[in-house]
């Protein structure tokens, strides 16, 4: 299979690859710059003026077009999802990565049994827990709270964090600790200066993998929070089924609700692949 | 480490492996896992009060009628031609999703296979997919299909297609959400598998090709057996996260038209959420989860075998 060079077939394959995964990306971000008049121009135009419109009625708020204007605050559900994701990985990290170290380092009763318990959790569906939760939050207050959501969202991404981070512990040979240990320092300075800065790429992996999760949630908000404090997966969806709302607007906050995580990808592309392949092949 | 270098070099950290473990670890490993214990038994909680919601006859409509019924629900589930429905609609979905898309990225995988430029660069772009939301792309296709001005909608006309009604028909409607599912986590399989064949050992090829073994020998006998292991865990992972999905279809259609694409979580969110029945809802969950739980656990052994086998191979 190695002596096959860049056929005309192969190619020819690749472009309908790229052309596929490539195109409705593409073809969004066209759309954000055109005006209702374009985009319902038939056939669907290629070239066209330009214009800001859309992204400058998304950041002032005031949606619509000729029938009159409406009030849509998409600039909070992005700074929402900001808010969510972040402190969701920050906490993430606080947790899951001592337990991870735990895991890696330490066989003790049970060990297996309470990894695979919070893993599990990412596998289980999220709504028959969400109905129960809905109820509580009611009750003791965390209902529409960030705190609440950002305790929920550990549900996806603390065993995520768990998971790699523990792959890249155990690949990281023990003798380094040990050695510093032998020093005479102790085990909370070995950890500190020892294990965390060598799975560093790991933890770099899982964080970054984390926030995806976390910004790509939807289900979550859309049951345990209202439009105050939910992110763009849900505000862009009360966006489309809502009438009057301009194409072209549609389109700019599917772009702006796509941009961070896509940035962050095509920056970080080596973490990131690691993470995945790590993720799914040690669990 | 990648998964391509943990095939590559299995044996991994297991060299001070036992050192420290002759000293018993005492109280710590529990007091590091204490916190990530304490935030998810939050949530174990719920899940034992979802299971009691399950056994109850609990609909928010008719406060007073609330009362534990067993498993009456369950049993009205057996002789519900809904539910029956959303068991096959979920089948259909996640034998569909999960088939095309191993084999599409089975494709693509061998298609990359060879690094050079072209493939480094569809190999960054082809990333990009996986990092939009399922419920974004969703609407993404949405906007695409839609009928007065989607692209899709009018190339499809063009080629012969004028009236193809895309996720508001009942015949395409499935063909659509499993479009924007395979749009969404074919790069997900690409990607593993990718990863799995740039650390296979390179000899067996080199070997084949000396000795002029045709080529769908190597594939079949050679390729497909090595690369089993990867493409097992992308299997178990995709149908893990699509007997569940949710995203995709509630935004596009909210399991419509009627009920084509009822699958378990929107069955179960409209029997909440609009009909106010928990109890019935509950119940739908838990066999749901019965099923996940069944697959994990087989994905958590086959899991553990296969790093058992990789660890113990040096």
């Amino acid at each position: 299979m190695k002596g096959i060079s860049i056929s005309p077939l192969r190619g020819a394959l690749m472009l309908i690859v790229a052309l596929f995964f490539l195109f409705p990306l593409f073809w969004i971000v066209l759309m954000s710059f055109e005006t209702n008049t374009d985009i319902l121009r038939s056939p669907p135009q290629l070239f066209f003026s330009p214009t800001l419109h859309n992204y400058a009625a998304l950041i002032s708020g005031k949606l619509g077009g000729g029938g009159g204007t409406m009030t849509v605050n998409y600039m909070q559900n992005l700074l929402n999802s900001v808010i969510l994701s972040v402190c969701s990985v920050v906490v993430s990290l606080i947790l899951a990565v001592p337990a991870a170290y735990a895991f890696a380092r330490f066989k003790f009763r049970g060990g297996e049994d309470i990894a695979f318990t919070l893993l599990s959790f990412r596998f289980a569906p999220p709504l028959l827990v969400l109905l129960p939760l809905l109820n509580y939050f009611q009750v003791i207050g965390l209902y529409n709270t960030y705190f609440g959501l950002i305790w929920v969202y550990q549900l996806i991404t603390l065993p995520l964090v768990l998971w790699i981070v523990r792959g890249y512990f155990e690949d990281v040979s023990e003798d380094i600790e040990l050695a510093y240990r032998l020093d005479g320092h102790s085990w909370l300075s070995t950890f500190f200066k020892i294990a965390i800065p060598l799975a560093r790429p790991g933890i770099a992996a899982a964080a970054l993998l984390a926030f995806i999760y976390a910004w790509n949630n939807f289900i979550f908000a859309l049951i345990l929070g209202s439009s105050a404090i939910q992110p763009v997966t849900v505000g862009a969806l009360a966006f489309i089924t809502s009438s009057g709302i301009e194409y072209g607007q549609i389109a700019a906050a599917l772009v702006l609700s796509v941009i961070p995580t896509l940035v962050l990808a095509i920056f970080t592309q080596r973490y990131l692949v690691e993470g995945l392949s790590l993720g799914a092949i040690k669990g | 480490m990648s998964a391509a270098d943990l095939a590559a070099h299995p044996a991994g950290g297991s060299a001070g492996e036992g050192v420290s473990r002759k000293r018993g670890p005492g109280l710590l490993p529990y007091l590091l896992a204490l916190p990530s214990l304490l935030v998810c038994a939050g949530i174990l909680v719920p899940f034992v009060t979802a299971v009691f919601y399950s056994l109850e006859r609990y609909n928010l409509a008719f406060p007073q009628a609330r009362k534990f019924i067993w498993f009456g629900n369950y049993i009205k589930l057996l002789n519900n031609a809904d539910f029956w429905n959303t068991v096959r609609v979920s089948m259909t979905y996640t034998v569909l999703t999960v088939g095309v898309e191993l084999l599409l990225g089975l494709g693509i995988a061998l298609l990359l296979w060879r690094r050079s430029w072209v493939t480094n660069l569809l190999n960054v772009l082809l990333i990009l997919p996986l990092m939009v939301a399922p419920a974004i792309a969703s609407l993404m296709w949405k906007l695409m299909t839609n009928s007065d001005f989607g692209v899709l909608s009018y190339l499809v006309s063009v080629i012969g297609f004028p009236n193809f009604r895309w996720a508001t028909a009942p015949g395409s409607a499935m063909f659509t959400v499993v479009l924007v599912d395979v749009w969404v986590y074919t790069p997900f399989i690409a990607i593993l598998l990718l990863a799995g064949l740039r650390g296979l050992p390179s000899q067996p090829f080199e070997a084949a090709e000396l000795d002029g073994v045709p080529q769908t020998f190597v594939f079949f006998r050679i390729l497909l057996p090595m690369l089993a292991p990867y493409i097992l865990t992308a299997t178990l992972f995709r149908m893990l996260d699509s007997i569940q999905q949710f995203d995709i279809i509630y935004a596009m259609t909210q399991g419509g038209p009627g009920n084509t694409l009822m699958v378990f979580q929107i069955q179960a969110y409209l029997q909440a959420f609009t009909f106010t029945n928990i109890g019935r809802s509950s119940a739908i969950l838990m066999v749901l989860w019965a099923i996940t739980y069944a697959l994990s656990k087989y994905f958590m052994s086959t899991w553990t075998r296969l790093r058992e086998r990789a660890h113990g191979l040096a």
